[in-house]
């Protein structure tokens, strides 16, 4: 058979994982690699301008595929300018393999140009990580990469290639499978449990289906709808989890949390049973973890065994893919035949869950010559017929859009959730434009946020992807300046960017070839945005909006999720002093 | 309360880096650790002690299980087992004191390993109550230093 290089065995097993779209960025070790892409019609290499970019492109692309962004990167400063992006994926649980360069394997450890102990470095951010010694463990390496990326709980796994091993030649041999012996994660849930699960359902008065991430990471929408139905109980999804349950669905409660609707909060501080179907009961989620649903019974279905009882008490733990134990219970659920004896139970929580709804649903006061953030959310909304692909950048922008635009659909939602990482969305966005050609992909994004890896907006030009962003400029970093007023008595220290002029967002799009726009008042803001829509080129939308605007519900850190501040609470004359810090 | 937990990882560079930092990165702590090849080569046998409430050691238990690298995670405290830990302990006695050092390292069945004109190098084994009570009466005797191994543990057999 002939020998190949390690390179070519790179992009030949690429091929192989069906994994053709690649984000990257050259580099001296890389060099042999990049060559052999040069002649390569089969992988498309997507130059970024940063790697921090191209690992939050591949992370945008997973997302919508289901499938692992690959990104190819040198050693080095090009290794260590990915950590941001994998710490990210990692917390969301997002399949990735990145392949950094690494100096030649003689003189590791050297402090050799451009050397980077990056194995070192993401060993607590990745699922897993591999140095590879040897040109012939290659191709089992990147196979097993793959395996580990996509299979239980997904996440980043790093390859680094040392510059002697990428030049050696060997024999491709492509594995049939995958064995690895410590690792087997449980798929099928115990039936013993599963049998729990639904017993516990049948005595419950006051349910509340709490879904998260996994829900999408398994792909359990289907089920997860007939579960709901089902058992008629109202759900709440997380911020990893939009899209999940229909948002129109009349079950539907919105995001629960910090920022979660009241209607959620109040719903799991008072049901008799939380059904919590892939999440990990964040912080954001729970509050005061002592007060957390303290009068109900706490189902949690998993796949990764460490995310159970790690923040909260679970009375029935139960691990395994939830798309398969959604199914099981659903099958127990329905040979005990039990429906319309919940329907009658719970009529009286579904009429109390109703009332919370209307009570304080999300809301803000519209106003005649400033641009309100949320109403530019609900307009994206509805001149898209919510049918666009959303990713967000962090903070107030991203807390708003996950409020306002309602996702009926799964995989249309793209937002760090567990890291919180600004400067995540708009390269989120090429890639998922990348993964989803024909779709509206539109980046949420605050004036902070967007300037973190701005520099994309050439990868969008250059590669033709009509991405639109919407930029909620308020001047300041938002989320923070909230805080600030709420609870350091507006002592805005160093939050004001001053960006209504700087930069000039216009502008600085054109320089890019990115077309520009601002509006100003709130009359401007349809006209503007139906504009962006209609050109097929990427998009800079500048709203200058209300910079006193606040995300509500709010719970304070540390509280309970029913102790919350409402919109209400704003007096709308409320005198405020400014005092910036420069 | 404090665990003595068997873990068998592969036999790879950068595992024990991945359990410390495991350790490190969430805030458990470790008390000792040692590592050693087992009957099968490509396994490596940990024994670490480690403190923490019932949920600190099912964290600690889980998140060991779920790096790749990690084969079996047994806590022994569940299980009867048997523990051992070996010092070396360099002492430098007054003259007159030399007999008594001597005397005292029979008494725990310790080993004279090195000696020197003015030390003696006393090897000895036992669960940790002993290594530590030897290491009380040589003290005042003028303990120069000591190195000790770390615990490591086995099942006793037909224990569950």
């Amino acid at each position: 058979m002939k020998k190949m290089t390690g390179s070519k065995i790179i992009l030949e097993a690429l091929k192989r994982e069906k994994a053709t779209t690649v984000f990257g960025y050259p580099g001296g070790v890389v060099l042999g690699i990049f060559d052999e892409l040069y002649d390569d019609k089969n992988i498309s290499l997507i130059l970024t301008r940063h790697e921090q970019g191209a690992v939050h492109m591949a992370d945008g692309y997973a997302r919508i595929t289901g499938d692992p962004g690959v990104v190819l990167v040198t050693s080095g400063p090009g290794a260590t300018n990915t950590v941001t992006g994998i710490a990210n994926a990692y917390m969301d649980s997002i399949p990735m393999v990145v392949f950094t360069g690494q100096v030649p394997t003689m003189l590791i450890g050297n402090d050799a140009f451009q050397e980077a102990d990056i194995v070192g470095i993401t060993r607590p951010c990745t699922k897993y990580n591999y140095l590879v010694k040897d040109v012939n463990d290659l191709a089992y390496t990147i196979k097993e990469a793959f395996h580990l990326a996509r299979t239980g709980r997904p996440g980043p796994v790093l390859i680094d290639l040392p510059k002697d091993i990428t030049a050696a030649s060997c024999e491709f041999k492509w594995p049939d499978k995958v064995e690895i012996r410590s690792y087997k994660p449980k798929i099928t849930g115990n039936k013993p449990m599963i049998r729990q699960v639904a017993a516990a359902i049948n005595k419950a008065k006051k349910p509340v289906i709490l879904a998260g991430g996994g829900v999408v990471a398994s792909e359990a929408y289907a089920e997860l709808l007939e579960f709901a139905t089902l058992i008629n109980s109202p759900v709440t999804t997380t911020l990893m989890s939009l899209g999940s349950f229909p948002a129109s669905n009349q079950l539907y409660m919105g995001m629960p949390g910090m920022h979660g609707t009241y209607c959620a909060n109040m719903a799991i501080q008072n049901c008799d049973l939380l059904i919590g179907i892939g999440v990990r009961f964040e912080d954001r989620v729970t509050g005061k973890t002592s007060d957390f649903a303290p009068k109900a019974k706490i189902i949690q279905v998993d796949i990764d065994p460490t995310s159970i009882r790690k923040n909260v008490r679970v009375d029935i733990p139960v691990v395994g893919d939830v798309k398969h134990i959604l199914k099981d219970v659903n099958t127990v659920l329905k040979e005990e035949g039990s429906k319309p004896k919940w329907k009658e139970l719970q009529k009286a929580w579904l009429k109390q869950i109703e009332t919370w709804k209307k009570e304080h649903p999300l809301s803000y006061h519209q106003d005649t010559d400033v641009i309100k953030p949320q109403f530019v959310v609900e307009k994206l909304y509805e001149l898209s017929k919510g049918q666009a692909i959303i990713t967000t950048e962090v903070g107030q922008n991203q807390m708003w859009a996950a409020q306002f635009y309602k996702f009926d659909k799964p995989r249309h939602w793209i937002s760090s959730g567990g890291l919180g990482t600004m400067g995540f969305g708009f390269p989120a966005a090429i890639g998922a434009q990348m993964a989803a050609p024909g779709k509206l992909v539109i980046d949420i994004a605050g004036d902070g946020s967007i300037q973190m890896n701005i520099q994309e907006l050439a990868t969008a030009v250059i590669n033709k992807l009509p991405v639109k962003i919407a930029v909620l400029n308020n001047q300041y970093l938002g989320m923070v300046r909230q805080w600030q007023e709420l609870f350091f008595e507006e002592r805005y220290s160093h939050t004001f960017l001053d960006s209504h002029m700087i930069p000039d967002f216009v502008k600085l799009a054109e320089s890019y070839g990115v077309v520009g726009l601002r509006a100003s008042k709130p009359s401007e803001v349809e006209p503007l945005i139906k504009e962006a829509f209609k050109v097929k080129k990427p998009v800079l939308m500048d709203f200058v909006c209300d910079w006193k605007e606040k995300v509500y519900p709010m719970v304070p850190a540390g509280a309970s999720i029913d102790n919350m501040l409402l919109y209400e609470a704003e007096t709308k004359d409320k005198k405020r002093k400014v005092r910036v810090v420069k | 309360m404090r665990h003595t937990i068997s873990v068998l990882v592969e036999n790879k560079f950068g595992v024990l880096s991945n359990v410390s930092g495991l350790f490190s990165g969430r805030g458990f702590n470790i008390e000792s650790i040692s590592v050693g090849e087992t009957l099968d080569p490509q396994i490596s046998q940990m024994t670490i002690i480690t403190r923490g409430d019932d949920q600190v050691i099912e964290q600690i238990t889980k998140q060991l299980n779920k790096l790749v690298d990690v084969i079996k995670v047994i806590d022994l405290l569940e299980v009867d087992h048997v523990e051992r830990e070996m010092a070396l302990i360099k002492v430098a006695p007054r003259h007159d004191q030399k007999s008594e050092v001597l005397r005292t390292a029979e008494i725990f069945r310790g080993r004279i390993v090195d000696s020197s004109p003015k030390t003696y190098t006393i090897e000895v084994t036992g669960d940790e109550k002993k290594i530590e009570a030897l290491i009380g009466i040589l003290r005042p005797m003028g303990i120069k230093e000591f190195v000790r191994t770390g615990k490591i543990a086995i099942a006793r057999e037909g224990s569950k």
